[in-house]
């Protein structure tokens, strides 16, 4: 059993936990993911790391709460347990080298994004971040940005916080500028990775995305989290996001297919999402 | 005198319209009156040949004799010497072509039953015994095992036997391995690896979930913490696709994917937390066990219309015969000679927020002749030309083999791999070009069976046994 040892509600469907897992704790790595099932008969679903404390041996993990795992897990409180936990998995963020750097986040993603951040500011790069939202209520984490990043943009679709737009709308102004960087580094939803890839290509800075498709084990064994590559000669090529990545070439994903096979359980999840809301409903009353 | 019948007891089974729609074990087990009768088909030869075809030299004519007393605990007990899981083996040992197919019996009619009554004893020993084995002095050396399927589970159960204070570190967060996601609970209940694996544990074996090694710990960090050998039994990893069109459209799984989703996640109980897709239309394709056991899944799922697509004959076909003959009285149609060459799926050029889109609609197929026999003298197949036709399915599922896990080989020096990506071992040991470290099982052959991974497991513990007291003295 994996202790949590805090919880924060960072917006409204957004959740904070550090678990208690040493021996990930002492492993992990920025852009590394862990999976976790709540319970005895829970699913396995992988998150990607958002922090973490070799020493107090826990690991950070920020939630969004789309379906049922995620509000199972999102009723459990500090000093509950859940059933497993497992990583770090898949390889971390390449930062080698790296001096000036954009960290495009967008929603939940931006958790993800923050120790990537992090790491290359702890490593003396220049970090220009952008962080979207949809509106005020759901903006988290815009601190701890601001204090790791030489620039920061926050970006909201409706224009209640920061700056009205996409986040594809300051990168393509820098980018328009001559701004050069050594790399782009995106995470959020896919199609929001997509667009800042092909506002990204004609620069052809190099831009990793990081791909969070549905998974089983994440050892490379059920092939679940396949994807397609396409070099420039166009060959398909599939990798497995749980060994290969989860951070590919953004110029070589083909979203639209990985976005195609996100969907392919929605009417499960949507079925199953309202059964366990209307549980925990229940209980309340 | 010997029992002269040309024919097994038969192997009381399900009612197949019954069975293909539940997911309990298809064969039901002899009754002790059953085996006894099969036991005395025993001819006692001094030869032995059934011996020397078990991968882990098991003494069959003694247990036999054991049950031909009625004493089965007894046969029990020579069972276990030899193998660590005699429930497991005496239900997916591929018998025929190890210990059955060199039975004097079976030259003329069929071979005595050994696997059923490997089974019946196994069966009859967890129904009627109710002491643990016992845990065996400590011997004060450590060694850690890689994976809890059957290589691991048996060379840990052969290490702690011997003392060894073993400890098995599992990536997944349930012990068994293929045993427990792979193979199916019809095939293999679930209750039974769990009982084989507290069996370990009684003995002092540690087994330790959620750690996946080349990630969580590394081997050198098992060395580092005090281990002083380290067996891998990783098993057989990625899974293969055909590299056609249309692999990654929504309904295309890997049959490790398919029947992890059901075995190991429960999606196959009702109101489960794992989806899979249900019922509709379904091909397999490929012709192994794993593909057999997809089929019979799939059609326990619920759908209609399940096809096992293979590219050379019903002849060729490696599953087993047993489990092919079991599929064909369920209801799974065989299509052979048959090859898939795109995988067809559903497009709304008018809607894309269409939910079929991205669906799979048919599987698109030539077919084909045999050839030449290749390298290993299978005969090819061959296409025949302008033979496309469309198969109209809704879920595809691949099963045409696996490459070994690739985490331990990135994660660890000195460790040489082959062209495949399986360890490079000494046949009789496991031993790898590592020193104090073994491998064995799928991590070292690709895909193979249970009991050849359960013999590998048994060789390296032998090995290992003997390189760490090499070194103590």
């Amino acid at each position: 059993m994996y202790q949590i040892l805090r919880k924060q509600q960072l917006n409204p469907t957004v959740t904070l936990m550090e678990i208690k897992a040493p021996l990930v704790a002492r492993k992990a790595e920025a852009g590394q993911f862990i999976i976790l099932r709540v319970d005895e008969q829970g699913e396995r679903i992988p998150l990607t790391i958002a922090g973490y404390h070799r020493e107090e041996g826990w690991v950070r993990i920020i939630f969004q709460i789309v379906g049922a795992t995620t509000a199972a897990l999102n009723e459990k409180n500090e000093g509950d347990s859940i059933c497993d936990f497992v990583g770090p998995l898949g390889c971390p963020t390449k930062l080698d080298g790296l001096r000036r750097v954009c960290i495009v986040g967008g929603g939940v993603g931006c958790a993800i994004a923050l120790p990537v951040a992090e790491a290359l500011r702890a490593r003396g790069a220049s970090v220009t971040s952008i962080i979207g939202f949809r509106s005020k209520d759901l903006v988290i984490l815009e601190d701890a940005f601001a204090a790791v990043s030489d620039t920061l943009h926050v970006m909201t679709d409706d224009g209640s916080w920061g700056r009205q737009g996409n986040v594809c709308v300051p990168l393509s102004e820098m980018l328009a500028r001559g701004e050069v960087f050594d790399e782009i580094i995106t995470i959020g939803p896919l199609v929001m990775m997509k667009f800042v890839v092909e506002t990204a290509r004609p620069t052809k800075i190099p831009c990793t995305v990081s791909m969070n498709p549905i998974m089983i084990d994440g050892t490379g064994m059920c092939g679940g989290c396949r994807l397609t590559l396409r070099g420039e000669d166009g060959a398909p090529q599939t990798k497995f996001a749980c060994v290969d990545g989860p951070d590919f070439d953004g110029y070589a994903v083909d979203f639209d297919e990985a976005m195609m096979r996100g969907g392919m359980y929605r009417a499960f999840e949507r079925h199953a999402y309202e059964t366990t809301c209307s549980l925990f409903q229940k209980e309340v009353h | 005198m010997p029992n002269m019948s040309q024919i097994k007891n038969p192997m009381p089974t399900q009612n197949p319209m019954v069975r293909a729609h539940n997911f309990e074990e298809v064969a039901l087990g002899y009754s002790e009156s059953a085996a006894m009768n099969e036991a005395l088909r025993c001819l006692n030869c001094k030869r032995m040949p059934c011996v020397d075809a078990c991968p882990v030299n098991i003494r069959i004519p003694a247990f036999l004799a054991k049950i031909r007393e009625g004493n089965f605990e007894d046969a029990y007990q020579i069972i276990r010497e030899a193998s660590s899981l005699p429930a497991v083996c005496g239900r997916v040992c591929p018998q025929e072509t190890q210990c059955e197919s060199k039975c004097v019996r079976g030259i003329k009619g069929e071979p005595v039953g050994i696997g059923r009554l490997e089974r019946f004893v196994a069966d009859w020993h967890n129904a009627h015994a109710d002491t643990p084995p016992a845990t065996p002095p400590k011997n004060g050396h450590r060694v850690a095992v890689v994976g809890s399927g059957p290589s691991g589970l048996s060379c840990a159960g052969d290490l702690a036997r011997a003392g060894y204070e073993v400890t098995v570190f599992e990536a997944l967060h349930t012990a068994g391995g293929v045993l427990v996601y792979g193979i199916p609970e019809f095939r293999l209940p679930k209750a039974i690896v769990a009982r084989e694996i507290e069996n370990l544990r009684a003995m002092g074996v540690t087994i330790q979930c959620n750690t996946v090694i080349g990630k969580t710990l590394t081997v050198d960090e098992l060395f580092a913490s005090g281990y002083e050998a380290v067996f891998i039994g990783s098993g057989a990893g990625l899974p293969n696709f055909m590299g056609i069109p249309g692999e990654s459209l929504c309904g295309v799984y890997s049959a490790n994917e398919f029947l992890t989703r059901s075995n190991l996640m429960g999606a196959y109980r009702e109101n489960p937390t794992t989806p899979i897709m249900r019922g509709g239309r379904v091909a397999v394709v490929g012709g192994g066990n794993v593909a057999m056991d997809a089929a019979r899944t799939a059609l326990r799922l619920g759908a209609e219309q399940v096809y096992v697509v293979y590219r050379r004959s019903m002849e060729e076909l490696p599953a087993r015969k047993e489990e092919v003959e079991h599929a064909k009285e369920e209801g799974v149609t065989f299509l052979t000679l048959c090859n898939p060459t795109e995988i067809l799926g559903y497009h709304n050029p008018d809607d894309r927020r269409d939910p079929k889109n991205g669906f799979v609609t048919g599987l698109k197929c030539v077919r084909c002749a045999l050839g030449e026999p290749d390298a290993r003298g299978r005969r090819r197949s061959v296409a025949i030309p302008d033979t496309d036709h469309v198969i109209d399915v809704d879920t595809v599922i691949m099963s045409i083999g696996t490459s070994p896990n690739p985490l331990i080989k990135t994660t660890t020096a000195g460790l040489e791999v082959n062209a495949r990506g399986g360890f490079v071992v000494e046949e009789t040991t496991g031993a790898t070009s590592r020193e104090g470290v073994y491998a064995g099982g799928d991590a070292v052959t690709g895909a193979a069976t249970v009991i050849s991974a359960m013999g590998a497991g048994k060789c390296a513990a032998r090995a290992i046994d003997a390189y760490i007291k090499g070194k103590a003295q």
